[in-house]
This record gives C-alpha cells, structure tokens and sequence, in this order.
C-alpha cells in the first residue's frame, strides 16, 4: 500500500503519474487549494477583463480623437465631435474644492479623537463616522438637491459674494447649483475616510514621542503640531489620496447637484459637469456608437486617474506603517 | 522667557485643540442632521401604500414602490450570490494557502477592484452582459453589485481568517484531519462572526448604489418581467424622484430615502452587533 494520507479500502494498482495526482486530489488539500486560487485568480480576470473591455470598447473614440480628446472643449453629439477637457476640469475642480474643505475638518477632527478624546468617547465618535461613510451617496444628492442647494442660493453664496466677490472665484450669477456646492457636498462625503485612516495613523504614533515633547516644555498642541503630525504626515497624506480617488469617481451626489453643463468656467458658482456624471447622465441615451465610444474612454480616464491615486495613497500608508515604527 | 510669550502660546493652545473638538463634534453633527432631515421629510411621506403599490403614472397623487423594494432585494441576491463565494473563497487562499507573490497580485489587484468608481464598474458590467443581448437585465445590474461585493469580502475575510490562533490549526492537524477539513470544521467557524460581519458590510455598501445600476439594471415602473429584464431599485428610484419636477415624486423620493438609510444604516448597526457577540463567546 501506499503511504497515501486517503481512506480508499480498495486495492492500490501500480502508480502512474496521473493516479499519484489523483489520490492526492481524493484527500481534498489539493481540490480545496485549486477552488480557493481559482477563485483569487478569478479576481484578476475580472479585473483584466475590466481594463481590456474599457481599451477595447473605447477603440472608435481613441482612433477618430487621439490625444485631442483630453484638450478639447466641445462636446456636440449632433455633430460627434467630443472633447473631456470640460469633464477633466469639472472633475479636478470640484475635488479640489472638496478636499480644501475636508483636509482641515478631517485633520482635526482626527487630532482631536486621537489626542485629546478619552478613548472610549473617541471609539463612539469614531463608529458614528463610520456610519457616515456608510450613508449611499444618492442620500447625499437628495439632501443636497433640497437643503443644500437652496441654502447655497438663499444663504452661503450671497454671503461668500459679498466678502470675496471681488476674485474670479466667487464672481458670476449664482444659481444654486455649481462646481461648489458640489464641491461642499463631496467634502463631506469624504471627511469620514480622512478621520479614520489619520486617527489609526495618529495613534500608531509612539507614546515617547508624545512625551518627550511634553518634557521640552512644549504645550499640548505644539506637542501635536510639531511633533506627532509630522511624524505621521506620509499616513496622512495617504488618507488625501484615498479621499482624492473617492471624491474623482463619486457619482451620484456630484450629478444631482451640479448643474450639468460642460463648460470650462473660473467662477465657483458656475454650473459644471463632471467625467462620472456625464456618464450617468448620457449613457443610457447615447445614439451612435461613436457617442458609447467617448463616454466608454471618459470611464477610461476616470479609471486610470482613480488607479494611479490609489497606489500612491497604498504606498504611502504602507510606507508609515512600516517607518514610523508602532508603539512598542 | 517673557511672560507675554507663554500667555500667547497657552492661548495658542486653548483655541486650537477647541477648534478640533468643534470640528470632531461638526463632523457627528451631520450624521444627525441627515437622520434628522430623512425622518422629518420621510417620515411624513411613508405610508403603507409606499411599501404595497406600484408607482402611480405622471400626474396622479399617491402610489407606492412595491416594486422596487423587492427589485433591489433581488438584485442583493444575484450580487450575494456571484461575488460573496468567489469573496469568501479567495479569502481563504490569501489566508490559508497562498505563497507570497502571487498572493501580493491577489491582494493589490483586491484593493485596485476596490478602488474602481462604482460608475465604470458599470460600465464594465454594460459591455459584458448588456452590449452581447442588446438590452438591459436584472442579470446586468447583479453582475456589476456582485463585482463591488468581491473585494470587500476578501479582504475581511482574509483578516478575520488571520485573527485565528495558529495553535487552532495545529491541534486539528495533529488529531489528523487533513488541512481542508481543518479549515472547514475548525478555522472557518472560529473567524465565522467576522466573516459574517465583513459579507453583511459588502452587501449593505452596495444596497445603496446607484451609479452601476443606471445603464445595466435600469429601472421599471412595473413588476420585472424575470431575471433578463430590466427592473427597478430603490436607489435608482430615489434618484429619477428627486430630479423629477413633480412635488408628489419629491415626497416619495423622501420616504424612499428614509427606508434605505434606515436599511443601510441597521445592517450596519447588525453587523457591529454579530462582531461584538461573536467575539465576547
């Protein structure tokens, strides 16, 4: 008999290579191990197939634009001439509206839950923010399109005009909608992520370092401010990043609030279009395949800028976990 | 050092780490005010006809979205279904069976899925299932919920299959069960608690999306017609509701609103509770 790890009672013939194989299959490690990492490798094909389909079906577009889809303006159907420059630009522009608000809110919030909150009240807060990162972004647009919208006519633009009217930024006819009531709306969509990966960062940050600070007559926050942010700053700059991705590929909330018309406007008040809202918008009626082809490569562009964003946001929180050395 | 000096810095001190307090306590403050703004104009628009009926043709007062509470739990299933196996399985072979490399691949091109807009997911999920039958499907839109649930269930998963004390495995092994039945009887239903958490999280993040349904699952504004035809969900009815000009289709977007924060937020709540049960045994 062979010293197989199987239950078999019959008669083992002589071994060839296929029947070792298959004994080993019949103690089930070998079938378990194949499932499993056919399976993992399932999530590769996916995700090849993902970038294949999206070079694939994008194929008429790149052909007829080239590199000129990126730096064109117009966006006509009826005569299928399409450019993403509008789309590119509303996109950047309400993300860096978005993180200007939410990188100082997020920061600080983190800085206040990992250094000043006792612990227990810092777990609270810390989950209630979870569950608003939890909230569906079409409950953002609902509540954007009827309080934030209108709040934004009646209230916070008036207001923002008349205290800097005065810079392009905040010139122009408001009308509710626009790159930054978007742009408020995407902040705090983002704030949850910013908060929660600064504060594990921020608490991975040594006690000494805390201590020393403190024992060099430094205040509570000089302590925090030149010391422990610092040392946490590549964690933190990674929880941008991830922010960054996010608020480039949000949909919903950005397309019911921001206006819809693809132009290239320096004021904030302006209405605008982003990459991921005039998919949604314009998918379904599409007519023409060469109309698909141009949003397809939009959805292109929208994947490479959210690829590239998320690696470096990994490396970075990778390299601080690695680094910046955890309390011992 | 002068005594201004050290009047300034404390004062530095005092104003800032208040203001980060007022930002933290801003922060929590919305998450209420969103429960406060649902239940205010939600709750007065939610009835049992909400629940019960179909919705109404333009212009008539009243009717329900039936239709669409049962069309998205139908999409969870087909998303359940297609990516919590493939989730959980490849769980298990970054935690119990893979080499270093090729495990590196898995797990980067996890978190680079994970990454994807949910709108070019589906896109994907278009030209996959759409593009070849020409019209959209129930199918579609459970393809493109079901490749959103795959990476969140991995990477739980894999962390709670990590969380297992190796001496676990060890004692299986040395009673001489072989290593998958050491994973199916003992390891797996160790981590199950996390497991189940991590799976209820993916399914609840994708019941609220709405950008990969548009073009795949649609929508309907009557009882589907089966699997291969297009049906309608709760979050793509909040979205045509709230961007409609009719006031009655406002108040139902509310009330849709509420139903699926309330279901988002208490799957939530549910799977903290199954965590914190599962690891106080």
């Amino acid at each position: 008999m062979s010293a197989t790890t199987t239950t078999m009672t019959h008669e083992v013939p002589p071994k060839s290579g296929l029947r070792v194989f298959v004994d080993r299959l019949k103690g089930g490690d070998e079938i378990a191990h194949l499932i499993t990492l056919i399976a993992a490798a399932g999530i590769i094909l996916i995700t090849s197939l993902l970038v294949l389909e999206l070079w694939r079906t994008s194929q008429l577009s790149r052909a007829k634009f080239g590199w000129m889809f990126f730096i064109t303006k117009v966006w006509d159907a009826n005569f299928d001439n399409f450019g993403a420059a509008p789309f590119i630009y509303g996109t950047l522009v309400t993300s860096a509206v978005a993180l200007a608000i939410a990188v100082p809110l997020g920061l600080a919030s983190a800085i206040f839950l990992s250094e000043l909150a006792p612990r227990r009240l810092s777990d609270i807060v810390s989950f209630l923010i979870d569950l608003l990162a939890a909230v569906p972004s079409v409950i953002y647009g609902l509540l954007g399109i009827f309080i934030v919208v209108p709040l934004m006519r009646t209230t916070i633009g008036p207001a923002l005009k008349k205290v800097l009217g005065f810079t392009p930024l905040f010139a122009g006819p408001n009308y509710g909608v626009g790159f930054l009531t978007a742009g408020i709306v995407l902040a705090i969509m983002v704030v949850p992520f910013i908060i929660s990966v600064s504060r594990e960062v921020l608490l991975n940050v040594p006690r000494e370092q805390r201590e020393a600070a403190l024992a060099m007559g430094a205040t509570r926050w000089e302590s925090t401010w030149q010391v422990v942010v610092p040392w946490a700053r590549t964690g933190i700059m990674g929880s941008v990043f991830l922010a960054l991705a996010r608020a480039l590929g949000e949909t919903m909330a950005v397309t019911m609030v921001i206006g819809n018309n693809p132009q290239i406007s320096a004021s904030l008040f302006a209405p605008g279009y982003t990459i991921a809202s005039v998919i949604a918008n314009e998918f379904t009626e599409a007519t023409g395949d060469l109309y698909l082809s141009a949003l397809i490569e939009l959805g292109l562009v929208l994947f490479l800028m959210t690829f590239i964003l998320n690696g470096l946001a990994r490396i970075l929180i990778v390299a601080t976990e690695r680094g910046g050395g955890r309390p011992a | 050092m002068s005594e201004p000096r050290i009047m300034w810095r404390k004062a530095v001190n005092n104003v800032m780490l208040t203001l980060t307090g007022v930002a933290a306590f801003g922060v929590v403050c919305v998450l209420f005010l969103i429960l406060g703004y649902l239940l205010l104009n939600g709750g007065t628009s939610l009835n049992l006809n909400f629940f019960t009926q179909l919705p109404k043709p333009v212009g008539e007062t009243g009717g329900g979205m039936a239709n669409a509470i049962v069309g998205s739990l139908k999409l969870l299933l087909l998303a359940a279904l297609m990516g919590l196996p493939v989730g959980l399985l490849a769980g298990v072979y970054l935690a119990e069976f893979g080499g270093k490399t090729f495990s590196f691949v898995v797990r980067y091109t996890t978190d680079l899925l994970n990454g994807v807009p949910s709108i070019v997911i589906g896109i994907f999920a278009y030209a996959l299932v759409v593009l070849p039958v020409k019209h959209f499907s129930a199918l579609a839109g459970g393809v493109a919920l079901g490749i959103m649930v795959i990476p969140i269930t991995v990477r739980s998963t894999e962390e709670f299959l990590r969380g297992v004390p190796n001496s676990m495995r060890e004692a299986a092994m040395a009673l001489g069960a072989s290593k998958w039945k050491t994973i199916v009887t003992v390891v797996l239903p160790a981590a199950s608690g996390g497991i189940l958490t991590g799976m209820l999280l993916a399914l609840a993040r994708v019941a609220g999306e709405t950008a990969p349904l548009l073009f795949t699952a649609f929508g309907n504004r009557y009882w589907g017609q089966g699997w291969g035809q297009p049906i309608a969900s709760l979050p793509v009815m909040i979205y045509t509701y709230a961007i409609s000009p009719y006031d009655d289709w406002h108040r139902q977007a509310w009330a849709a609103g509420l139903v699926l924060l309330l279901l988002v937020l208490l799957s939530n709540l549910g799977a903290r509770f199954i965590l914190a049960k599962s690891k106080a045994v």
